[in-house]
């Protein structure tokens, strides 16, 4: 039969001794974003994940080398805040005009249609629906992420226009929720995208969420809500994590 | 009024017929009336695509409703349940195919030339149980799964706690309630104490 082969290959995978790239080593004991990220740490963690280059380029090591031209190889860079008054301005105006990606990720998303209702009216919080990352300033994780919508997650918000924000919409972005034992749902958002504020509850009602935009607000003002500072600082921390799940990555390391 | 859509026009009668045409002709056996609307077969695997060809050529089962497979590890087989509809008489079929779980026997005759859909509930078996459809087109694509390389995640062998927990990053701290203590104590206190 000529595809058993391919069947028995497949099952022998994981014990497989030339696999062993594929195991995940106890992601705590190797290094976080509060820890900082010195260059080598993630090279280290598999010996195989390069993300940047000597000269601090992307590798971009899962494009085929005929497509490494077509893509940018600059990582991203920490963007400095303004001068005290300056930055308290931009951060006003940042804070009124939220723009909502229009991607719902999961089930969470029906939280927020209500919002656009003239019962909940979120137009009121200066906030409204964007069809692209490129206008949006806030992406909303509508609950459970899977793996292939963490692809998907992942490559929107490296899209988005910082600032950005990201609101952690349900307890599945938090602990995996009730899906936290499953096979492709993953346990922690934060640790493949920066989250600025978490909503907890299963499902959370649009009061909640509506809660969430106005403290994410507060923050904002305050000048907390360094989210894309942080994706930057770490980059390399996220993008191993992200790549220990994603295993057709098929893209550039960021997508500009 | 709903009767008319709801109510099967067959009587079991009439379901034993059918049975032991299809028991004549290909040895099919172990009919299990579940409801007066369904009742489950079982055949051989070589047998499998005459029946099912038999049944929607002359008995009027044209519409497969699904194809989905169970795992019966203890048994170490896969039950492939093909599930057939019948629009006139308003009556499910169900016929169950015993496939072995390990190997080159993990596999089963492709039905897409009879329900060209059947494709993509096959490809959806070879991803979540491992089962081989020679034959069936693009059989080896990612179907729901991106990039999966451990065993299929419906084969009850697979450990999805254990995999979780060794590639995702459990938060620390995460509790269990009692479902039923924590009504008693929490939101029905008053109730509780008739239970």
């Amino acid at each position: 039969m000529a595809t058993a082969d391919t069947q028995t290959r497949r099952y022998q995978e994981p014990g497989a001794p030339g696999n062993a790239a594929v195991v995940n080593p106890d992601p705590r004991t190797v290094t976080g974003p509060a820890g900082g990220t010195g260059q080598g740490d993630v090279q280290t963690v598999d010996g195989q994940l390069r993300i940047l280059t000597e000269e601090l380029k992307l590798a971009n090591a899962d494009l085929r080398s005929e497509d490494r031209g077509n893509f940018c190889d600059h990582p991203p860079e920490v963007i400095k805040p303004f001068r005290a008054f300056w930055e308290n301005f931009l951060n006003w105006a940042r804070s009124e005009s939220l723009w909502i990606l229009g991607f719902g990720t999961g089930c969470g998303a029906i939280e927020l249609r209500p919002l656009m209702t003239s019962r909940f009216d979120m137009y009121q919080y200066g906030i409204q629906g964007r069809p692209t990352p490129r206008q949006s300033s806030v992406f909303v994780i509508g609950g459970y992420a899977s793996v292939k919508t963490m692809k998907r997650i992942v490559r929107s918000y490296e899209q988005m226009q910082g600032p950005k924000f990201v609101l952690g919409l349900g307890s599945c972005t938090i602990n995996g929720g009730m899906y936290w034992d499953s096979y492709n749902t993953v346990n922690r958002l934060d640790h493949y995208i920066p989250v600025d504020v978490y909503i907890a509850g299963c499902m959370p009602r649009p009061e909640a969420l509506l809660a969430g935009f106005v403290k994410l607000k507060e923050m904002i003002k305050r000048g907390e809500c360094e989210g894309a500072n942080r994706y930057a600082e770490n980059f390399e921390w996220y993008k191993a994590n992200q790549k220990r799940i994603i295993k057709n990555w098929d893209m550039p390391d960021y997508n500009w | 009024m709903s009767d008319q859509h709801t109510q099967t026009q067959i009587s079991s009668a009439e379901v034993h017929e059918v049975f032991a045409d299809l028991h004549t002709r290909y040895g099919v056996r172990g009919l299990e009336e579940k409801r007066a609307d369904q009742a489950f077969v079982r055949t051989d695997r070589d047998e499998a695509v005459a029946v099912l060809t038999h049944l929607r050529d002359r008995h009027g089962y044209t519409h497969l409703a699904f194809l989905t497979a169970v795992d019966q590890i203890e048994e170490g087989r896969f039950e492939l349940l093909y599930m057939l509809h019948n629009y006139e008489l308003r009556h499910d079929l169900g016929v169950i195919v015993e496939i072995p779980r390990e190997g080159d026997g993990c596999s089963m005759d492709t039905i897409h030339r009879m329900w060209p859909a059947a494709a993509t509930y096959q490809r959806e078996l070879r991803e979540m149980f491992g089962i081989d459809f020679p034959g069936s087109p693009r059989l080896h694509e990612d179907f729901a799964l991106e990039g999966w390389h451990d065993l299929p995640p419906m084969r009850k062998e697979f450990d999805t706690r254990e995999y979780s927990e060794r590639t995702y990053y459990a938060r620390p701290g995460r509790t269990k309630t009692d479902t039923r203590q924590h009504m008693k104590d929490t939101i029905y206190p008053s109730e509780a104490e008739t239970w």
